[in-house]
């Protein structure tokens, strides 16, 4: 394991006009390591994982990825990018192109990958998540679920480094979460370096390596999920635990 | 009587007083004169083939050009019009208002008068179309355009720049796409009203070989002081615009379906 962390923030402050969503975060997840992030809505989770690969645009303080700061006005955010796969709540296909052209389309404008190869990966990639016999399909014709897990094929096709998820359940029928947390628990069993934000607590307790819970634009809390969600140390962790359950 | 009765009375009423007066117009009507001013068979068949083999032909030709042009400059003035450089959205917005705004007669006036002072030189006649008619067509079709880029969701250009995709190549390749299936019922719209505009070339001046559909009636309309031309050249806009539009309908069908 690289001594190097796949992803440092440190005194992370993010605005949007007068609401101040995050205060001075300090955050890392090292090579292989599995994070869940966790807390109530308008905790600034989501800002926060957005702000790793600059979607958003800090306002001040550093994000080191594998040692190189995105923030950097010379930094090369679109190489830096597709190191970092990334998965939104509402998927987010490109709905004009079928599923193996969405899975490929980056190999090849981005990695100049030839057709042939990128061909190639994209069918090893939906065979992974289980959907090997849609590569021809449109993504209006799958499910929720299926959507998502195309998502995913879609990001591990660029053969990141390390996967950042968005509440990646949270806008799927209650039946769909299931085929989409066991692709994820997958992947974390094959040594991806993940973060993830999420409200699946079982999922969280279950994978994750280290359990972060954010409230007010604050980490309030982080360490192994059985102690977190288990036995946190809060008196905040604590309430908010009782409402999600 | 129920208030239902009333009102299918008084319906009726109106039906059959609308269908007096179209019998009286037409009863006045002189029929002969209007036969013989307007469907002179002979005059007719005096302008076939040429209306089809010149005059239909150049509307065809001048309309894609132009639609080309205008399609192109559109699209960069769009994109102008989303930058995030203020100058460039002063410029696009000034165009846009301006060529909106004017007359298209006027536009394609100035183009051809001014192109010859200011060059010293007569453009190719061909070059003077498409850029007295694509000049006006692009600031249309910048507003249609910015519409469709800014109806596709943000999270697809998001997609794109999260998978390494540069701004530029997000947009060429995922925002643009999506941006143009929105728009292609006002774009057919704006290629119908084009077709049309056409008719406004002859201000540049014409030959026998370059007149298009509009001008080719209204000179024989002149040399053989008969209306029939007009009717023969309007046919002719419709048997264009009409198959175009149905054709349109069916891809945008096709379209909907693998969405």
């Amino acid at each position: 394991m690289s001594a190097v962390p796949a992803i440092r923030v440190e005194g992370l402050q993010k605005s949007f006009g007068a609401n101040h969503v995050l205060r001075g975060i300090d955050f890392r997840v090292d090579v292989g390591e599995v994070v869940c992030v966790i807390g109530p809505s308008g905790s600034g989770k989501s800002t926060l994982l957005r702000c790793v690969n600059r979607l958003e645009e800090a306002d001040d303080g550093s994000i080191l990825i594998e040692g190189e700061d995105i923030r950097d006005p010379d930094a090369d955010v679109d190489l830096l990018r597709s190191r970092i796969g990334m998965v939104f709540q509402s998927f987010n296909l490109f709905p004009h192109l079928s599923v193996l052209r969405n899975l490929t389309i980056a190999q090849r404008r981005v990695r100049r990958r030839g057709r042939d190869e990128a061909d190639r990966v994209a069918r090893e990639n939906l065979a992974r998540v289980g959907l090997a016999e849609k590569a021809d399909a449109y993504p209006a014709h799958l499910s929720g679920g299926q959507q998502q897990r195309v998502a995913i094929a879609r990001a591990l096709s660029m053969e990141p480094d390390m996967m950042l998820f968005d509440e990646p359940t949270s806008a799927l029928d209650p039946e769909l979460v299931g085929e989409v947390l066991a692709v994820m628990r997958d992947l974390a069993r094959d040594g991806m370096t993940m973060m993830i934000v999420t409200h699946e607590m079982g999922f969280a307790r279950e994978v994750a390596d280290r359990v972060v819970f954010m409230d007010g634009g604050v980490v309030v809390e982080e360490g192994p999920p059985d102690r977190v969600l288990g036995d946190p140390a809060h008196e905040r962790t604590r309430r908010f635990l009782q409402m999600v359950r | 009587m129920t208030r239902r009765q009333r009102q299918r009375l008084l319906r009726g009423a109106l039906y059959a007083s609308a269908v007096l007066v179209v019998l009286a117009l037409v009863a006045v009507a002189d029929w002969e004169l209007l036969r013989r001013n307007f469907l002179d068979v002979d005059i007719a068949a005096e302008m076939f083939p040429d209306v089809l083999l010149v005059a239909a032909r150049n509307t065809i030709l001048y309309t894609a050009l132009a639609f080309t042009f205008g399609l192109a400059l559109g699209l960069v003035l769009a994109l102008m019009r989303l930058s995030s450089i203020a100058p460039y959205r002063w410029f696009a917005t000034a165009y846009i208002e301006v060529f909106r705004g004017l007359p298209a007669l006027l536009t394609i006036f100035l183009v051809g008068f001014g192109i010859p002072i200011a060059f010293q030189t007569r453009w190719p006649v061909l070059a003077q179309i498409t850029l007295g008619l694509g000049i006006v067509a692009a600031a249309y079709m910048a507003e249609t355009i910015r519409a469709g880029i800014e109806a596709v969701p943000r999270g697809q250009m998001e997609a794109a720049r999260s998978l390494g995709m540069s701004r530029g190549r997000a947009m060429a390749s995922i925002v643009i796409p999506q941006g143009f299936r929105i728009i292609v019922p006002p774009l057919t719209n704006e290629l119908v009203l084009l077709i049309k505009d056409t008719s406004l070339l002859f201000v540049l001046g014409t030959t026998p070989a370059t007149k298009e559909l509009t001008k080719f009636g209204r000179d024989v309309l002149t040399s053989r002081a008969n209306a029939t031309p007009l009717i023969v050249v309007g046919a002719v806009y419709l048997l264009i615009t009409i198959p175009l539009t149905q054709v349109v309908a069916v891809l945008e069908r096709r379209n909907a379906r693998s969405r």
